[in-house]
């Protein structure tokens, strides 16, 4: 009896649960957007047409856009052709923030189906909820402390390619890391909860603390950037991937929570049935 | 017998674990999809381009810069 299988706890259901989870995060993300994250982009896109405050950034901006127009050229006023700020800011943000959302509810869609039943004493609920958790701490607030976002009118067309790779590299080392973290978490659990949780942990941040201090720092922000504008979209951009993995949590572990019972029912059916 | 009769105290139903073979080829489809998205959300007509054109960069722009990618 302890290795019944169920219908319900399946790779199926884990990523049909996760894709609706990030589609609820898409959506709250959007909404946290639209209402902290878009005043900040709107006061930096003022500054970069006036090119009053941002000089500095909006020159290089443009030297980029002539020099290699594929890669770095674009305007973000109505005067640019085919897409207006309103859709950029609807439909436009809406898109990005619903694809993400999916993109992160299938990945810890199925990284909570591999930890189900592996992390220690934890129960289903409690193993998806370590899952977003962890992939929220991973993917979203160290890249955030190590590359804080930058809105319109900071930062160089010339270096986004490197600005690129450093990011993508650093996210990818916190992941692997955070994978890491666990395993070496698990492989120390016979030594009781806390020495493997402790010791996963400092793994995880003299990773991440290495890789922060090799990977070359991103200094761009103009001298005459208002550092509340700054701040504010910083803040703004962090509200929003907040609401999306709050959305992720709150509908996977409450699927999961039903997905449970629903294996738990079956299982004492099936007792019940044989004992008959 | 009696031991499983649910109606006496009900018994812990013990948590199984998927088994790895069964997730392995939906983690790796899962990553590669997760890949390809993220892409174009995330860095598409900015480092680098498949497409012509800064349509997909303009449409994903606030998102881009909101969601802590680099864009401009
Ligand atoms: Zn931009």
């Amino acid at each position: 009896m302890s290795t019944t299988r169920t219908p319900h706890l399946t790779a199926r259901t884990f990523l049909v649960h996760g894709l609706l989870a990030g589609l609820l995060g898409g959506v709250l993300a959007f909404a946290a957007a639209s209402v902290v994250g878009e005043p900040p982009i709107d006061r930096a896109i003022a500054l970069e047409e006036s090119g009053g405050a941002a000089a500095d950034a909006d020159h290089s901006h443009e030297e980029g856009a002539h020099s290699h127009e594929e890669s770095g050229g674009h305007s973000h006023g109505d005067d640019d052709a085919a897409i207006s700020r309103g859709e950029q800011a609807g439909p436009g943000l809406a898109t990005a923030t619903i694809v993400v959302g999916l993109v992160a509810g299938g990945v810890v869609g199925i990284a909570s189906a591999f930890a189900v039943g592996r992390l220690g004493g934890l129960g289903p609920v409690g193993s998806t909820a370590v899952v977003v958790l962890l992939a929220y701490l991973a993917y979203t607030v160290v890249p955030w402390l190590k590359y804080p976002p930058n809105p319109p009118a900071v930062g160089s067309a010339d270096t986004i390619g490197e600005r690129t790779a450093l990011y993508f590299s650093f996210v990818a080392v916190s992941l692997l890391a955070v994978v890491a973290a666990v395993l070496l978490a698990r492989a120390l659990l016979s030594r009781g909860p806390w020495v493997a949780v402790v010791a996963g942990a400092l793994f995880y941040l003299v990773v991440v603390g290495v890789a922060g201090l090799v990977l070359a720092p991103i200094d761009e922000v103009p001298d005459s950037f208002p550092a509340t504008t700054l701040y504010a979209f910083r803040i703004g951009s962090l509200a929003t991937s907040t609401a999306l993995w709050a959305g992720v949590a709150l509908a996977l572990t409450g699927l999961t929570a039903r997905t449970w019972r629903a294996h738990q029912a079956d299982v004492e059916r099936r007792a019940a049935a044989a004992a008959l | 017998m009696s031991q499983l009769n649910p109606t006496a105290d009900t018994p812990a139903v013990p948590v199984v674990s998927i088994p790895v073979r069964e997730l392995a080829p939906w983690a790796l489809f899962v990553a590669l999809l997760a890949l390809v998205a993220l892409y174009f959300v995330g860095a598409e007509q900015g480092a680098t381009s498949l497409i012509s054109g800064t349509a997909v960069h303009e449409w994903v722009h606030d998102g881009r810069h909101l969601l802590g990618f680099p864009c401009h």
